[in-house]
């Protein structure tokens, strides 16, 4: 398993150029937690370029480490502190643990700051964390960028009045849902999770705030499944990672 | 006990802004909330300050946060102390090789895990949760950081319901 590191920009206009309907839901679409294949044998390379992404550096060609000059150099070892696991939760399935990266206080430090760094005086009110390893995540950022931090929750979990969102997995649904009323129309938010695959988690939790009247920024993750397109199911909703995982 | 109940002028203004909601998950139970906590940047940043002061400098290089609410309180105090964050979580969640320890609930069992090799013997830790209730989870928290050899310093929770005894595990 082979790791690269890629900073994407926000500003990527290649996002606007890309679907922004949801999945259909008989879908296979696979879910991060669970029940869902890595098709390493139907792997293509992106059909669009991306910012500061050279022809001689796409993954057919290198499939190593970005060039130095593209990338931060903390990036290297909060990639290396994360632990690759086969076959959980089941077979097939290769799981990206973060739980080591969160063992090495350097690290762990640097992830922070990278998204501290980015979202800073960007007038952002709110982090939008989802459950659970996104609680590891989003209250830190929002701590140092004065941000009210906004837990999104399996159901049956916050006590107040909740929206819910229903999105899709694998074989059925699940749902979020959200406190009513900690968000106000017009706040700005950052969503934040350990990583995104297919994106349905993060697209359900855009459309959570949405329905608020709340801009949400970007989303932000630890590690990307580029192969799981997560990145086109978010549309036009920028996505920005430190550790992009092929 | 705290050092800090009705002395430090910041208590104040971090227990007015949790929310109790009556009867949830169930008729009868009064429901400390603290999302709304994490809603007041400042009081959540005096939440969190609070046990910071109390924990740096104790050479401490363990923070166990129970999931889920312990995970939101864990991490920056983690950060802030110079600790390694380390979750403590429901069954099948953790990838790697745990060790598990069961507690008792009001009706059943329940179970907490931990990864093997995220802690080593005599290792200095700290277990932080939202609220301590009747203090199983906690009970079953610190069983497992003594499992691996470490020493628990203290458990550390926001909010505590003392007529729920959780402090008798201790």
């Amino acid at each position: 398993m082979l790791q690269r590191a890629l900073i994407f920009s926000s500003s990527n206009p290649i996002c606007s150029q890309l679907p922004t309907t949801a999945p259909p839901d008989n879908t296979v679409f696979p879910k991060r937690n669970g029940g869902w294949i890595i098709p390493f044998s139907s792997y293509q390379l992106p059909a669009f370029r991306l910012r500061n992404y050279r022809p001689s550096d796409s993954a057919a060609n290198r499939p190593n480490m970005a060039s130095q000059d593209e990338q931060d150099p903390r990036i290297s070892n909060i990639s290396s502190a994360i632990r690759v696991i086969p076959d959980f939760p089941k077979p097939g399935i290769i799981f990206q643990d973060i739980t080591t990266l969160l063992l090495d206080t350097k690290a762990f430090r640097d992830t922070i700051d990278l998204f501290v760094e980015r979202y800073r005086g960007k007038d952002i009110s709110v982090v939008a964390g989802i459950e659970a390893r996104g609680f590891i995540f989003g209250p830190p950022i929002a701590l140092a960028i004065g941000a009210k931090f906004v837990p999104m929750r399996k159901p049956n979990k916050l006590p107040g009045e909740v929206l819910s969102e229903e999105y899709s997995l694998e074989y059925g649904k699940d749902t979020m849902e959200m406190h009513v009323d900690a968000v106000k129309a017009g706040e700005r938010a950052l969503i934040i999770d350990d990583l995104v695959a297919t994106g349905g988690t993060l697209s359900a939790a855009i459309r959570l705030l949405e329905r608020v009247g709340v801009h949400v920024v970007e989303c932000a993750c630890v590690i990307e499944l580029p192969e799981l397109k997560g990145r086109e199911w978010l549309g036009e909703k920028p996505l920005f990672v430190l550790v992009s995982s092929t | 006990m705290s050092a800090y109940r009705d002395k430090d002028p910041r208590i104040h203004g971090i227990q007015s802004k949790i929310r109790v909601v009556p009867n949830f998950p169930k008729p009868g139970i009064m429901f400390q909330d603290i999302t709304t906590l994490l809603l007041d940047p400042k009081a959540f940043k005096d939440t969190v300050d609070l046990f910071v002061e109390r924990y740096k400098g104790k050479n401490i290089s363990v923070v166990a946060g129970i999931e889920a609410r312990g995970f939101i309180f864990g991490t920056p105090i983690a950060l802030e102390i110079g600790a390694k964050f380390v979750p403590l979580r429901k069954p099948n969640k953790l990838p790697g090789k745990v060790i598990s320890e069961e507690y008792e609930l009001e009706y059943g069992r329940d179970c907490l895990e931990m990864h093997l090799g995220a802690v080593e013997p005599g290792e200095r830790a700290l277990v932080v949760d939202d609220l301590i209730a009747t203090g199983g989870t906690l009970c079953a928290a610190m069983k497992l950081l003594e499992r691996v050899g470490a020493e628990v310093v203290e458990c550390a929770c926001v909010i505590e319901l003392p007529d729920l005894k959780g402090r008798r595990c201790f």
